[in-house]
């Protein structure tokens, strides 16, 4: 597993990138009640505002980390929100994407990397 | 965080684990680690603590209660003189132009009025009180009090196994009770919707006054963010954002708060800052209104989020100014302004969103059904 300084992590599965946000991300956001969701087949650009998430507090935006297509989408989110909170590095993935430059995952940091960034 | 104050209670939010945030100059707890959601339900099923010290707490003296009730009825459009000893009021402060300068609690205590205002106009209200009515009527500011809410169905069983003189009190009524030894003075009231106490306890006694009602298995810290939530819920405005010095009584839908003696045709009509304004409005209404919307889907409209009367096009309508996820709604909720011709219950408006318009509907206040003890 991969992880971006916009506190999201990548997985890779039979091809494609996962992409979900941390647990860190999860407790920083507080209780979230309101996901959306891009489209599926959405062609996306590093730092596209891919997804909103609102939480009790405010809404945030999930950025694309690299540059692809959206392939396909955990739509389970839309109605159960409330899973970001509880298995945000599991059950609570956002989309899973094709990418186009391979070369842009070579910023991310590996798990300890991503302990140290959060300090 | 240098500058912000704190409350007496602010060594025990720490210990408690809670956020701190900067909120009208104090440093206060947002958050406690069983989170927003989680305390909100909570205050609404048990009890829920809050720490409201940030709050100005003012006591008005004088020659004798008629003295007092008619002096402050110069600053506000209630019906001070007949409130009968040992009961509350919501009221507020209005200025010249009929705007609201700042909302709040009044209790007959004897002869004198004690008067609970919103921390960040405290300092505006005292000195407006202290220009308006001094040296007629002594106006105190209580600075060495905290004050605590606890609010929800449980909260009765928790005070009154303290002091028993608790079970009969009424809604809005005020009684000082004696909670382990502690002198206390009591409201049944609150900003949830729910059955509750709000209490003045003095500063040195304060954290293990709230220590032993913690002790409770029912009660639970509640932090500001679930304070918000629990108010829109209930229907009850936020200061500075759901009324405001630039909204009258009859735009906020506070017509309610003012008695009929203060009225046209009443005994003591007028006399108020701003009485020609709001006496003119209640007889002929106001251009636009307070409204509670309730979102159709499950994306929030929060504050600030434009209103529209139709799904493309136009001019805003008007536009909310409370919103967020209702947790015991278990959906979106909000309130605002639109104009008076779309405030009817279920009409139909969107507001947009992140560039998109989402349908809302205008719906009757408050989102949860009032739980007092009438």
């Amino acid at each position: 597993m991969k992880f971006t300084e916009e506190h999201e992590w990548l997985r890779e599965e039979d091809g494609e990138m996962v992409v979900g946000i941390t647990i860190h991300a999860a407790e920083q956001l507080g209780d979230v009640v309101f996901v959306e969701l891009p489209e599926e087949g959405t062609t996306v650009s590093k730092d596209d505002e891919v997804v909103v998430i609102e939480s009790v507090k405010a809404a945030s935006d999930i950025l694309a980390p690299v540059d692809g297509e959206i392939t396909e989408v955990n739509s389970a989110l839309a109605d159960n929100p409330g899973m970001v909170n509880d298995d945000p590095q599991g059950e609570a993935w956002f989309f899973k994407m094709k990418i186009s430059d391979e070369s842009q995952m070579a910023d991310f940091m590996d798990e300890a990397g991503y302990q140290k960034f959060i300090g | 965080m240098d500058d912000l104050a704190q409350t007496p209670l602010y060594d025990l939010h720490v210990e408690l684990g809670a956020k701190m945030v900067p909120f009208a100059g104090y440093s206060m707890p947002v958050q406690y680690p069983l989170g927003v959601m989680k305390e909100h339900l909570h205050c609404r099923a048990q009890a829920g603590l809050f720490d409201v010290s940030h709050m100005g707490q003012v006591i008005l003296s004088g020659d004798s209660w008629d003295a007092v009730a008619l002096a402050f009825e110069r600053l506000v459009p209630m019906d001070v003189l007949g409130l009968e000893d040992g009961r509350q009021r919501y009221g507020f402060f209005t200025n010249d132009a009929g705007g609201i300068e700042d909302d709040l609690m009044f209790a007959r205590r004897g002869d004198d009025l004690f008067v609970v205002v919103n921390a960040a106009c405290k300092v505006a209200d005292v000195a407006r009180m202290r220009a308006a009515l001094e040296p007629e009527i002594t106006v105190t500011e209580i600075t060495d009090r905290a004050l605590i809410a606890l609010q929800g169905p449980g909260a009765v069983d928790v005070v009154a196994a303290m002091d028993g003189r608790a079970a009969d009190m009424r809604f809005m009524d005020v009684r000082d009770l004696d909670l382990g030894g502690v002198p206390v003075w009591a409201s049944r009231s609150g900003y949830t919707g729910e059955d509750g106490f709000e209490i003045s306890v003095p500063e040195a006694q304060a954290e293990a006054l709230v220590r032993k009602l913690l002790d409770h298995e029912a009660v639970e810290p509640i932090g500001l963010g679930a304070r918000d939530s629990l108010r829109l819920e209930a229907g009850l405005c936020l200061y500075g954002h759901d009324i405001s010095a630039g909204t009258t009584p009859i735009e906020g839908a506070l017509i309610w708060a003012i008695q009929k003696v203060r009225r046209d045709g009443g005994d003591r009509a007028g006399g108020f800052p701003g009485s020609a304004v709001i006496l003119e409005q209640l007889s002929g209404g106001a251009g636009h209104k307070r409204v509670g919307l309730l979102p159709e889907g499950r994306a929030p409209m929060r504050e600030g989020t434009p209103l529209y009367d139709a799904e493309t096009e136009g001019a805003p309508v008007g536009q909310v100014t409370s919103g967020g996820f209702g947790p015991s709604v278990g959906g979106p909720v909000a309130m605002g302004y639109v104009s008076q011709n779309l405030s009817d219950v279920g009409t139909s408006l969107w507001g947009e969103v992140r560039g998109k318009r989402l349908p809302v509907t205008v719906a009757k206040l408050p989102f949860v059904a009032p739980n007092f003890k009438r």
